[in-house]
């Protein structure tokens, strides 16, 4: 059995409260960082992170990108989206096909 | 460019082989490099539907949320979600799609009585309505995170197949046939001048 888990500012933290995963608010990247590498080590699957402070902490996440587990993904906070999530989705596919045809497509519309 | 070998028959026999095997691989490996594209582009078209829906869908959720919460005392805010009413734990399968190992989620729930952690009382009705939305979120993330994932390492097993194909094509079967090419080349050449030695001899028998 796996854990889920959020990390997040503390107001966003608050909304998922309720739905049954592990939340972890963090205040700054330091925090954030640490937080993270933890709940690697305690056996959580799928840690979804705000778009806030994965900015900050890049490297660490992109340390994950090519292991199975765990599963980092990127949400907007209660602040909204910052368009990192969708970027990383074109990069993926940049970086396999070498040019993004799904997302150019659209542009041109 | 040439592999240095020894110009011998041996050589060009064991040189043939290798370049019939590059090929072979060559060809699999392009198949394999094809078809991972093409089941690439069908996830990555979801993966990209769902984050816009599930991005759209949150900031929509937090935003009923933080209207929720300014209608109540923090405290009361802090009081009521203190104890969450179900538990999400997940179990993890493995699939393999064209040898890339990518993790399939299964979400098992163990629900409380009530959707609500807290008595209807002291909380406003936004509350409820920016729980029940984010509870009913919570699968949709899942598939997010599992197709996202998936996209990831397609990506990156995409990217190795494709140095590998081209390593082939560009390089190692070039080289054996450059190789090939020269070593019959060296032979045919071994050949012409045994022959004008022997018919020189030849010549020399005769007069002699």
């Amino acid at each position: 059995m796996y854990k889920i888990g959020v990390i997040a500012d503390r107001d966003t933290v608050l909304s998922f409260k309720s739905t049954g995963i592990d939340t972890f608010p963090a205040v700054d990247e330091t925090e954030a960082a640490d937080r993270l590498m933890k709940l690697v080590r305690e056996n959580y699957a799928v840690i979804f992170i705000t778009e806030q402070l994965a900015e900050k902490i890049r490297e660490r996440i992109d340390l994950f990108r090519d292991k199975m587990l765990p599963i980092i993904t990127l949400i907007p906070s209660n602040r909204g989206t910052l368009g990192i999530g969708i970027s990383d989705v074109k990069k993926s596919v940049e970086k396999a096909i070498g040019v993004d045809i799904i997302f150019e497509r659209e542009g041109r519309e | 460019m040439e592999i240095r070998v020894n110009p011998t028959r041996m050589e060009l026999t064991r040189l043939k082989k290798r370049l019939v095997t590059a090929k072979r691989g060559h060809k699999l490996l392009k198949d394999k490099q094809d078809e991972l594209i093409k089941k690439f582009l069908d996830m990555v078209k979801q993966n990209k539907l769902l984050r816009e829906e599930v991005e759209c869908e949150l900031v929509g959720a937090f935003k009923s949320f933080t209207m929720a919460r300014s209608q109540m005392p923090a405290n009361v805010v802090e009081e009521s979600l203190m104890i969450p009413s179900a538990r999400v734990s997940i179990n993890i399968r493995k699939e393999n799609i064209m040898s890339v190992n990518v993790p399939r989620l299964e979400i098992s729930r163990e629900e409380g009585k009530n959707l609500f952690p807290y008595g209807l009382a002291n909380t406003s009705a936004e509350m409820d309505s920016a729980i029940r939305t984010l509870s009913a979120m919570l699968p949709k993330m899942l598939k997010l995170a599992e197709i996202e994932k998936a996209c990831q390492l397609m990506a990156d097993e995409i990217e190795k197949t494709r140095r590998r194909v081209n390593a082939l094509e560009y390089v190692l079967i070039p080289q054996l046939e450059n190789t090939i090419k020269y070593i019959t080349m060296k032979l045919d050449e071994n050949e012409r001048s045994s022959r004008t030695r022997l018919m020189k001899i030849k010549e020399m028998v005769m007069q002699g």
